[in-house]
């Protein structure tokens, strides 16, 4: 069974998002994700004050079969891509809510949010796709 | 739904993630691609390719047969059970398909076919054999495991008894044999040492528990991409396929122009013409993943990656790549509109469990 915090919020495109309490939120990819994509070995992260869009590609991650997109479920403006991964892409794989955030932005005024779904939420869908 | 090997099933139950290849639901990896990329480098791995199609070819003009068919020169094939890799061309010099042939006996040679191609290919085969008197046989009842690896062959044939232990272990590189019901090879497609064996489809599950149970690691089809990446080895439909020719697919070794007088299919095509395209390796000097497909920048002209991965050897990415024909050093890809470095070399990048490369870290 994939590992789905109660306390982020998640994308149907498996991304989760957590709300910092300085206002702006971190994004990653599931436990679900990293699993689908095995081993990753290069991950590539949106450079510091880049303006993002629901939606649009902000980050790739690189198994060594192939590259995804990862689309951001907030607008805003990138904070930060999280440094670590450039020299230890492994951490999306093995602590995907945590060591392994991929980045963080501040989002825009009345920003808008992609469809945002809850850990019981995430989980159906899950259990939805493996059915 | 595609085709199934006769070890669908284990692979399942083994946990494996399967993927369509060539119209064949194959298992991908295991556990970890990477974990079965470096069993295979530093102890042994178990892939199953009974995707793969055996042919037998027999006739008393077998040889002459192939010597015709094929663009490599059966004629070097001397010694009963040697193999011998070619490629098999159309007219117009194109790559039908890259494969092995086992010199058996001076009446029966045995090819093995890529999945992908072994419709298109018997269909070739026999049209082409008519004129030779040579039966082709696709041999459809058995599973095809390779085991590579340097301990590969050791844990092999432990599962033999004594004396067909003997003549599995006694057999030199590239050189087949029937070991009992077997059909042992020690050849393979990453770069190390092993066996490519050939069992009745009802003992390849059997056989396959035993190899686990002997510490052989199951491998999927991801791990056996960067393996033979590694170890510089083209892919068919990827580095190479009909609107390609061999001396601009890093082929040219593979072609036996000498004797002239050998008129093999493919043969004035190649001869009428100049390469303006090379195939040669890349190595990322930047973090990134070099991917089929992308574009090469080169001071002579634009090329395209063919093959490319993450090396786990190497911890680089590399790739194999179609650009202008010359001497070039340095050339840039074109990764998400980026240009980043890579350097021009010479594959394998790989061979026995260690780099070629001066690779500053």
């Amino acid at each position: 069974m994939s590992n789905v915090p109660p306390d982020l919020q998640y994308t149907k495109t498996h991304e989760w998002v957590r709300r910092l309490p300085d206002g702006t939120v971190e994004i990653g990819i599931t436990d679900h994700a990293q699993h689908a994509l095995g081993d990753l070995v290069f991950v590539e992260v949106p450079d510091t004050d880049k303006t993002v869009k629901v939606g649009d590609p902000a980050a790739v991650v690189e198994s060594v079969k192939a590259a995804s997109d990862v689309y951001s479920p907030v607008a805003g403006v990138v904070t930060q891509g999280n440094p670590g991964l450039a020299a230890e892409p492994e951490a999306v794989n093995n602590d995907p809510y945590g060591k392994g955030w991929l980045m963080r932005l501040r989002p825009a005024q009345g920003a808008a949010t992609a469809e945002l779904m809850s850990a019981a939420e995430y989980q159906k869908l899950l259990q939805t796709e493996a059915a | 739904m595609g085709h199934k090997t006769p070890l669908f099933e284990l692979h399942q139950e083994l946990g494996a993630r399967i993927v369509d290849f060539g119209g064949w639901d194959m298992p991908v990896q295991y556990s970890s691609q990477i974990t079965e990329h470096h069993a295979v480098r530093h102890a042994s791995g178990v892939f199953d390719v009974s995707h793969m199609c055996p042919i037998d070819l027999k006739g008393t003009r077998v040889r002459e047969f192939l010597r015709h068919l094929l663009a490599n020169d059966v004629a070097k094939l001397t010694r009963p059970g040697k193999a011998l890799y070619s490629c098999m061309l159309s007219e117009g010099g194109g790559v039908l398909d890259d494969l092995i042939v086992y010199f058996l006996t001076d009446t029966w040679f045995r090819l093995v076919v890529n999945a992908g191609t072994r419709d298109k290919d018997l269909v070739w085969i026999r049209q082409q054999s008519a004129q030779f008197d040579v039966s082709v046989t696709e041999l459809t009842d058995l599973a095809m495991l390779a085991i590579q690896g340097p301990e590969a062959r050791a844990k092999t044939a432990s599962l033999l008894s004594g004396s067909a232990a003997d003549a599995a272990m006694a057999l030199g590189p590239f050189f087949a044999a029937r070991v009992g019901n077997w059909f042992v090879a020690r050849t393979g497609y990453t770069g190390e040492d092993g066996f490519e064996i050939m069992i009745p489809a009802g003992d390849a599950v059997r056989v396959w528990r035993e190899l686990n149970a002997a510490g052989v690691a199951s491998c999927g089809l991801g791990a056996r991409d960067t393996l033979r990446l590694e170890a510089g080895m083209n892919l068919y439909g990827n580095d190479m396929d009909e609107k390609t020719h061999p001396f601009e697919s890093g082929l040219a070794w593979t072609v036996a122009m000498e004797p002239a007088e050998r008129r093999f299919i493919g043969r004035s095509a190649l001869e009428n013409l100049t390469p303006s395209k090379q195939l040669v390796g890349l190595l990322l000097e930047e973090r990134g993943v070099l991917r089929s497909h992308q574009q090469v920048l080169t001071p002579s002209g634009p090329g395209e990656i063919t093959s490319g991965t993450f090396s786990p050897t190497l911890e680089r990415s590399i790739a194999l790549a179609r650009v202008p024909a010359g001497a070039l050093q340095h050339v840039q890809v074109d990764i998400r509109g980026k240009h980043l470095n890579a350097r021009v070399v010479k594959p394998p990048f790989v061979r026995f469990g260690k780099s070629t490369l001066q690779i500053d870290k």
